[in-house]
């Protein structure tokens, strides 16, 4: 039997209508398009940021005074921003892991896991100027005085790491439940049956298999989260205090300075900026982007841990 | 070109082997009873009686009695949806599991009822390895480890562990292929050394009864074969039940058969007389491969 000889055709857009063609050539257009914003917002700022940065500036505190030349440098925010990225973490991590366990592995009666899902929903799209009002408000009553301090006559002053910290772990925690929740979605069925078949508990099964299986998404929702508390404003602004250097108030050491009020690499930026509230935008500019920085190494890591999914057989 | 020109199915009187029919009219390979280490006729260790399931409105299983005995090998077969899958998974409770199943008739382990038993303690003296290898993401020592540690515990310790996971992975054939590589992680063995992994995971805790969800399904021949010889290996030290879809596999390790079909126990006997003398015409059918 004769065979014929193999052909490679390949499919050519040349022969497509011109009103398709015109659709491809916008799609690739607004592709382009991002690629070349974020080319462009990166490496103005790398120009800018390299023009002026200076290690020095990474450890000297900063100092309030009009002249950029004694003005110092960021350390304070740099720690500040740490500070509200750990406290923020440690709280919505637990929270969020444990609403994702419960949404995937009970969710029941479902009418209260659709009310758990619809209020996960509605924490991720309020702004976070909302979120900071909100946050003052609230930590302003008296039985949250231990939080941040009180004053004379017992005003409590609302605004501390702590209380910014709480407000920020709400912005990262939408990001915790949906990555976990996803990760234990994938899990297969039978993976949990094998592992209740050998005679263990729900709770063993979670705790030594699931959530190990799910940590690589545990891991990527935390980071995506990091990234958020690391860049907002609008909490850190309002809600913690915006002291240029760290304000420790009374009590043993470390409960007083995450009760005390301080400031972080963005507000830092937002101080600083001549399009904020300074006129120090040398100091601006290289503050933030050690902040870019910052952002786009939590990004890659996220990216990283994204890729070590458990692969299984269904 | 003619040798590609399909002959007719025809079936051929073979005496008292209806379950040959092939398609291009050649005799096969007689099927080869996997050689089984010399076993005294062993003691029943679960009993169903009358046993029902039902999903909802839906029977699944509908009074079923048959008893499980120590050292032998039962399957049961019959086509998708006869309720097989369902009987096996009641025997360590886990049609529990599905909120709308509802189990009616009576089921012992040794005498004992079994609802009278913690499911914890029933499951681990009644184990079960599943369709797809489904080792855990951990290496593997930890995935027989798991088995043998209190709950979540870590406790005991590696050092007090070695012994009985090396045990469990000899009884499951697979020590020499991963006596060296003991920490490496489970996912990364082949899908027959998963799949061997899996019953060693399931033999740690040294059950009495082996349940086997169709364990070959999704393994190439040569993974299927190793496993098969495992399995008449196992049934001289527990009672095994095996689901399968595979007469073949059913008739070279079974010393017993049960034929489901539609939630029923149709016929229940020794390999040799379902499937070279079976005595329903429904048995017959099925194992002729009239339906299926």
């Amino acid at each position: 039997m004769a065979t014929a000889a193999p052909t490679r055709r390949v499919e050519s857009s040349s022969s497509w209508r011109l009103t398709d063609r015109i659709g491809l050539g916008l799609c690739w257009a607004a592709g382009l398009l991002l690629c070349l914003i974020a080319a462009g917002i990166v490496g103005y700022m790398a120009y800018r940021g390299l023009q002026y940065l200076r290690p020095h500036l990474l450890w000297e505190r900063p100092l309030s005074d009009s002249d950029q030349s004694k003005s110092g440098g960021f350390f304070d925010p740099l720690v500040g921003t740490v500070a509200l990225t750990v406290i923020g973490t440690a709280i919505a991590l637990p929270v969020g892991v444990s609403t994702a366990v419960w949404l995937v592995e009970f969710g029941r009666p479902s009418w209260l896991a659709r009310l758990v899902e619809s209020g996960v929903e509605v924490i991720a799209g309020t702004p976070d100027i909302v979120l900071a009002i909100f946050g003052l408000v609230l930590f302003q009553q008296q039985i949250f005085a231990l939080l941040s301090f009180q004053a004379e006559g017992n005003a409590v002053f609302g605004r501390s790491f702590l209380t910014a910290g709480t407000m920020l772990g709400l912005v990262a925690l939408p990001f915790i439940v949906g990555s976990t929740r996803e990760a234990l979605q994938t899990i297969p069925r039978h993976v949990r049956e094998a592992s209740l078949a050998l005679g263990k508990t729900r709770a063993a099964t979670i705790r030594r298999v699931l959530l190990p299986a799910a940590r690589p998404g545990i891991a990527t929702g935390t980071v995506l989260g990091m990234g958020r508390i690391v860049g907002d404003t609008a909490i850190v602004v309002i809600l913690l205090g915006a002291t240029l250097q760290l304000q420790r108030v009374g009590g043993p050491p470390l409960i007083g300075d995450v009760r005390g009020t301080g400031s972080t690499l963005t507000s830092y930026v937002y101080n600083n900026s001549p399009a904020g509230e300074g006129n120090a935008s040398e100091k601006a500019y290289a503050a933030a982007f050690v902040l870019l920085l910052v952002v786009i190494g939590l990004n890659l890591v996220a990216g990283r841990l994204g890729r070590r999914k458990v692969s299984w057989t269904s | 070109m003619d040798e590609l020109t399909v002959p007719p199915i025809r079936r051929i009187d073979l005496g008292n082997d209806p379950r040959v029919v092939e398609s291009n009219g050649h005799r096969p390979a007689a099927v080869v009873r996997r050689r089984r280490p010399a076993r005294p006729a062993g003691h029943e260790r679960m009993t169903l009686e009358g046993l029902g399931v039902a999903y909802a409105a839906k029977r699944a299983v509908r009074d079923v009695t048959l008893e499980v005995r120590a050292g032998e090998v039962l399957a049961l077969i019959g086509p998708s949806g006869c309720g097989k899958t369902t009987l096996l998974r009641t025997l360590n409770r886990l049609t529990e599991l599905t909120p709308s199943a509802v189990r009616s008739g009576r089921l012992t382990l040794d005498g004992e009822d079994v609802d009278t038993l913690e499911v914890t303690q029933l499951r681990r003296r009644v184990s079960m390895v599943f369709q797809q290898p489904n080792p855990f993401p951990m290496s593997v020592f930890d995935n027989v480890a798991y088995a043998l540690r209190e709950q979540a515990s870590r406790r005991p310790r590696r050092a007090d562990l070695r012994e009985p996971v090396e045990r469990a992975l000899r009884r499951a054939g697979l020590w020499d292929e991963v006596a060296e590589n003991l920490d490496h992680p489970a996912l990364r063995l082949s899908g027959g050394q998963q799949q061997r992994l899996c019953i060693a995971r399931a033999l740690a805790a040294t059950p009495e009864v082996l349940l086997l969800d169709e364990p070959c399904s999704a393994l190439d021949p040569i993974s299927t074969e190793v496993i098969e010889e495992l399995i008449v290996q196992l049934a001289s030290e527990l009672a095994v039940v095996i689901v399968t879809h595979n007469m073949q596999q059913a008739h070279r390790i079974a010393d017993r058969v049960a034929f489901m079909y539609l939630g029923e126990l149709v016929e229940l006997g020794t390999a040799e007389q379902i499937f070279g003398a079976p005595r329903q015409q429904r048995t017959r059918d099925y194992v002729s491969g009239s339906f299926g």
